[in-house]
């Protein structure tokens, strides 16, 4: 009962926090509409009994990506009213495609179903059950592999935002190890021979 | 009142379309498309997480837990070319990105 009425509750906020997202004037309030829907989206995860995957959401999504999304949001100069020009036009369309995706995957789930019983509630887990741990004993034994080309794909993102985005000033003083390692003598200094005066 | 897997994919299935939509409501404003495309994601690991709970097993939330690292990887990168564009054309509207003429 306490469930249901918690999972119509955090869906409803997560469906106005979506309308939020593609509807704002400004894109501030858009990804502050998207922080709201991934915190619910956590806690509806919670619901449904996968904890770890729920407090992943909130400290990569809401702690890392969204907070990256603001930064950009409001480093830019963004002219707003040029770019909602086509808003009102593109409406009816874009209601017309979702009213689509929409019945297809109702008529997926509804007459493919291939024999699953969608409308059981899924097993509660006993109380001494721990999410992170049996994730964790799959993720690293039999999935090893894939977890590791996570990694790599994790430090690829690194390296190409920062190659993306650092850039040289024309101007600017910086330290050149290499040229400053392989400086020799005969470039710095010079020996200058000074005519000392006599006295007469 | 039980919540059973169907309200999930239902739920899922209203997220997408949501999304869907945004992207054709706010197709010249290149962080809502990104932002758009984060909520697609979210929809689709709904439906991992429902399916893997209604069929216990794990594997549906090791899927997301790969979703989500790609997901991350993706944003980063998106929004650092997104910062390289609007740094070399002052503008972030897809319709003037015509310059490969594709």
């Amino acid at each position: 009962m306490v469930t249901g009425l918690l999972f119509y509750a955090f869906a409803a906020i997560l469906i106005v926090a979506a309308l939020g997202v593609i509807s704002s004037r400004n894109p501030v309030h858009s990804a502050l509409f998207l922080v709201l829907a991934f915190v619910q989206s956590a806690a509806l995860w919670l619901l449904i009994e996968a904890e770890f995957l729920a407090i992943t959401l909130v400290l990569v999504y809401v702690g890392a990506v969204m907070v990256l999304f603001l930064f950009v949001v409001m480093m830019l100069d963004i002219n707003t009213e040029e770019l909602r020009k086509g808003f009102t036009k593109y409406l009816p369309l874009g209601v017309v495609v979702a009213l689509i995706v929409v019945l297809e995957i109702g008529h997926v789930i509804w007459f493919k179903s291939q024999g699953l019983r969608f409308l059981t509630a899924p097993q509660g887990q006993p109380a001494d059950y721990s999410n992170t741990k049996e994730l964790g004993a799959v993720l690293y034994t039999e999935h090893v592999y894939a977890f590791e080309i996570a990694a790599v794909i994790l430090l690829l993102a690194i390296v190409a935002a920062i190659t993306l985005t650092m850039r040289r000033r024309p101007g600017l003083k910086a330290q050149d190890i290499a040229k400053q390692v392989a400086v020799r003598r005969e470039d710095r200094v010079r020996i200058v021979k000074v005519e000392t005066s006599k006295e007469s | 009142m039980i919540i059973t897997t169907a309200h999930y994919l239902a739920l899922a299935a209203v997220l997408f379309s949501l999304s869907v939509a945004g992207i054709f409501i706010n197709r010249k404003n290149v962080i809502l498309l990104l932002m758009c495309i984060e909520l697609m994601l979210l929809a689709v690991n709904f439906n991992f997480i429902a399916f893997s709970r209604m069929l216990n097993d794990t594997l549906g939330q090791v899927f997301v837990f790969f979703i989500l690292t790609v997901a991350a990887a993706e944003a980063a990168i998106g929004l650092a070319i997104l910062v390289v564009l609007f740094r070399n054309t002052r503008s972030i509207n897809v319709e003037e990105l015509d310059r490969l003429k594709g």
